[in-house]
């Protein structure tokens, strides 16, 4: 069953369409990747699931019961945004304390004990933190809040290697003690790839793929070789791009292919989730 | 254990095949725990789902058990298990790749075997 629901949903601005007759389904506890391109439709999306926009047209529904202008499905979800909905002169530690008061499940220790592995110093002011830490601060509220859905939008904005490592192992942790429906909107797909279970490409404002990672790596692949070899063999197959390196040509295909039915001549490899996305929303 | 995460195969398949080398090299020995879903999914950086299907493939062949409020432990005879199954695998792992490469170089039946002569008295 569905935990989040958004039936065709269509948001303009002004005369721009973010998002055009848009219906999607959320199963709970599913870690899903929201892949789109800049200015695809991401925040907005998630926006609009947490009522921080209304849809011009249609209708969002979380465990049930519509968004607009109501407390219970909301306070159902943490949104971790770019933007900073936290007073300047807030220090960390009165953030963790405030965070009860918002959501009931809020675990103080828990968010202390995170810091600290992030060296995050929670004496410190909000606006004090640099990019990396303001982050970092996010997601350390995002992981203890204990709601039911965590949106994540660019969670590691600014973080070095290190803390983005940690991040993802802290994130697994979390959802693996306690699952909830998380989703993660990112650039990094290469980093993601491999902890969501779900992914959601959107491409103008439309949803163009949504499935598990496995299904689409699994059919996902690329055939190369001499370029009339290739054209021939993929000839009437779903195919995404080409590449072409004087008489080699590489085609992207979104397409199972039996190992058997390759000619001799032609190498098939996997296609991986960021190279499908680069061929899916190219042009 | 390493999982290469650009390889052809899918993941969850890597990693049963990293469990099954590490009970062969004895590193997980027989009725041994090994580590949970939770401790794989956090340590390689993978769903936590993705690390459960690895682990069922080893159920379902009968490579590792589950003990109830314990965990996961290797089988008695899994490192026989193992074996047995690999050889089956073997001509389409190793062979059917070797001969097809050879084929690509012009090198002969011949050339392969005494190659293996090498190789085996090294």
């Amino acid at each position: 069953m569905s935990y989040i629901e958004l039936k065709n949903i269509t948001k303009t601005f002004g005369n721009t369409v973010a998002l055009d007759n848009l219906s999607l389904e959320l199963e709970q506890n599913k870690i899903y990747g929201l892949l789109g391109r800049n200015g695809a439709g991401k925040t907005t999306l998630l926006n609009l699931i947490t009522n921080k926009l209304f849809p011009t047209e249609g209708e969002i529904l979380i465990d049930g019961d519509s968004v607009i202008e109501n407390d219970r499905p909301l306070s159902k979800v943490y949104f971790m945004t770019e933007k900073n909905f936290y007073p300047d002169t807030m220090t960390i530690k009165s953030a963790f304390k405030w965070g009860r008061e918002f959501y009931p499940d809020f675990d103080e220790d828990y968010a202390v004990r995170l810091s600290e592995k992030f060296s995050l110093k929670i004496e410190k002011k909000i606006k004090s933190l640099s990019t990396g830490y303001k982050s970092i601060f996010k997601i350390v509220m995002a992981l203890s809040c204990n709601t039911p859905v965590i949106l994540l939008d660019e969670p590691v904005l600014g973080l070095d290697a290190n803390h983005r490592d940690l991040f993802y192992k802290e994130l697994l942790q979390s959802y693996s003690e306690k699952p909830r429906t998380i989703i993660i909107s990112t650039h990094l797909i290469e980093e993601a790839a491999d902890i969501i279970e779900d992914v959601i490409v959107i491409k103008n404002g439309r949803i163009i793929m949504k499935d598990s990672v496995e299904n689409v790596l699994s059919q996902g692949c690329c055939v190369s070789g001499s370029a009339a070899a290739v054209d021939k063999f993929t000839a009437g197959k779903n195919i995404l791009g080409y590449d072409a390196l004087g008489g080699l040509k590489t085609a992207y295909l979104l397409e199972e292919i039996e190992t058997q039915a390759v000619p001799e001549g032609l190498e098939v490899s996997k296609l991986d989730l960021q190279k499908l996305f680069i061929y899916m929303t190219n042009s | 254990m390493k999982i290469d995460f650009n390889a052809d195969k899918p993941i969850y398949i890597q990693l049963a095949e990293e469990i099954e080398d590490a009970v062969l090299s004895g590193a997980y020995e027989e009725e041994a725990q090994i580590p949970s879903t939770t401790e794989i999914s956090v340590s390689y950086k993978i769903n936590p789902a993705t690390a459960l299907k690895g682990i069922n493939l080893l159920v379902d062949s009968g490579i590792v058990y589950k003990k109830r409020g314990l965990g996961m432990f290797v089988s008695s005879n899994a490192k026989e298990k193992i074996s047995d199954k690999r050889r089956v695998a073997f001509f389409d792992a190793y062979i059917t790749s070797l001969v097809s490469e050879a084929k690509k170089l012009s090198i002969t039946k011949e050339d392969i075997i005494k190659m293996l002569e090498r190789g085996f008295d090294k």
